[in-house]
């Protein structure tokens, strides 16, 4: 895999960087170039998303690919931001922990590695959030 | 536009086939549907085959004219041969193309064809191909694999409709029967919800009994105008709709996490196109990759409301001699499901089906089929809707 694969998205991979367009008031995580709604009409703008937000729906992965083989298992969900986009992301946490509108925060880990020779690549992944970690 | 008939069916036994290659697969599905329909390589306009990553299971692309050449179409006939992707879907999508094209007009004689050859590379690798018919940069590098989406889909249907553990193995059950009954079956076993549920877990809720397998196979179809079908072969299958509908790659994005959207449009364009509802189908073959994908497919297609696709599968509803037999061939569950022949295979079945081939699996009396494909979790569906009646 090239760096600049990885790298172009670093701003919405490690600080949750989306879009929001002006004219519908639509807001995308991840970002996007053309509105979907206003198409050609919409003024897209950057929007950063606080990260916070809750399980929509969650599964524990047992049987992952060779990237991910050496986690498993794992909490992977689908997460409805604060702000309204869902996104797809790890939770961090006891798999026994897990439930549908658990509330999470972000935190910045390691996502997957290009191989064993590869590059490293980072991101968001998310953790229960409890009273103590506000 | 022209009304488009199915004159001739060809399909290879599906499973882990270690001795046969890719071409070979290919090669025995075109020659036993072109016997199948009476005709011969020199009738053929045009090909259009379905095939999902030839390019990771086998490291080989520009599948159109290796298969034309394999097939005898290329050397000395230069017939024009295109290959079709929509991941999973990638079979119902060249039959789609297929019957445009001689709807149209452009040719009279085409094959549609799908073929997957999965078994040539180690597992961690299957898996990592399949998942990218899902969203690579948000779905799979945040450690998302296939199941794992099905199984998000799963554990909502769960929790706002109340489907249970025992319903979802009830699909693998029926499916697993129905499949005892077909010979070119990968799992021609019957197996008991026990089994289903004691299963290792692949990713909670779905374990390996809710799983399709990984499956090499091929499959072919030879498509010509309606009008022509009756001089050609004595038992033509008519075309009624061919539909098709797209949604967003991600499975986080759609409207509604346990619906497909993209069924539930492609259905509602191929009843249109049919003038028929749900209730006048009498058979169908869906896209069951997972055994939560059937309940939501039976309710997407509108045979049942949405949340009841649990109850009526425990209820019999779907099973052979049920008010709506699902999968009659054991489905991509029991059947197997190599990626690029799935839409074509379920094509057969619903042709052979209509035309009382099939013995023990016979639904009786049925007239018009209904196969649908999926692509991704959801991100491309289409739908055909078979009949035994020309228009």
């Amino acid at each position: 895999m090239a760096v600049a694969r990885l790298w172009r998205h670093i701003p919405a991979r490690y600080n949750l960087i989306g879009t929001e367009c002006q004219i519908c008031g639509g807001l995308y995580f991840p970002p996007r170039t053309t509105c979907p709604t206003c198409r050609r009409d919409g003024k897209i703008i950057e929007r950063k998303f606080k990260g916070t937000g809750e399980v929509v729906t969650y599964t524990i992965i047992y049987s992952a690919s060779s990237t991910f083989r050496r986690q498993t298992p794992y909490v992977l969900a689908i997460i409805r931001l604060d702000e309204g986009p869902q996104l797809t992301g790890q939770i961090v946490c006891n798999p026994d922990e897990a439930e549908i509108g658990m509330k999470v925060r972000p935190i910045f880990r390691k996502l997957g590695e290009d191989g064993s020779s590869g590059i490293i690549y980072y991101g968001t992944k998310f953790t229960p959030l409890r009273e103590a970690s506000k | 536009m022209r009304d488009v008939a199915i004159i001739g069916v060809g399909c290879t036994n599906f499973g882990e086939m270690w001795e046969r290659s890719f071409r070979d697969l290919f090669v025995e599905a075109g020659l036993n549907a072109l016997e199948d329909a009476g005709t011969r390589g020199e009738d053929i306009e045009a090909l259009y085959v379905g095939n999902m990553s030839a390019g990771k299971f086998i490291d080989q692309e520009h599948i159109g004219a290796l298969i034309a050449d394999y097939a005898g179409l290329a050397g000395s006939l230069h017939i024009p041969s295109t290959r079709v992707e929509a991941a999973c879907a990638s079979g119902g999508l060249a039959l789609r193309d297929g019957v445009m094209v001689v709807a149209s007009g452009l040719h009279d004689i085409v094959i549609a064809a799908g073929v997957e050859k999965m078994t040539d590379v180690e597992t961690g690798v299957t898996i990592d191909a399949l998942a990218s018919a899902a969203d690579r940069e948000w779905e799979g590098f945040m450690g998302a694999t296939f199941p794992g989406l099905y199984a998000m889909m799963a554990r909502l249907h769960m929790h706002k409709y109340g489907t249970t553990r025992e319903q979802l193995a009830t699909v693998a059950v029926k499916n697993h029967h129905n499949a005892t009954m077909n010979p070119k079956a990968q799992y021609r076993k019957d197996i008991t919800i026990e089994e289903v549920m004691n299963s290792p877990l692949v990713a909670d809720p779905l374990r390996v009994y809710d799983c399709s397998p990984i499956t090499d196979g091929a499959a072919a179809v030879v498509l010509a105008p309606a009008e022509l079908a009756r001089k050609l072969n004595d038992a033509p299958i008519y075309v009624h709709a061919s539909a098709q509908a797209s949604d967003t790659i991600t499975l986080h994005d759609r409207r509604d996490i346990t619906t497909l959207d993209a069924t539930v449009y492609a259905a509602k364009r191929a009843y249109e196109m049919a003038g028929i509802s749900p209730k006048d189908v009498d058979v169908a073959e869906v896209h069951d990759c997972f055994t939560i994908a059937e309940i939501c497919a039976i309710e997407d297609l509108g045979f049942v409301q949405k949340g009841d696709g649990g109850p009526a599968t425990e209820e019999g509803m779907t099973a052979l001699g049920g008010k709506i037999p699902i999968n009659p061939s054991g489905g991509l569950k029991a059947c197997g499901h190599p990626v690029g022949a799935t839409g074509i295979k379920q094509a057969i079945e619903i042709a052979e089906q209509l035309r009382g081939d099939v013995r023990e699996r016979q639904v009786n009396g049925a007239e018009i089929g209904l196969t649908h494909n999926v692509g991704g979790t959801g991100g491309t569906a289409v739908v055909h809707i078979l009949s035994v009646n020309k228009r």
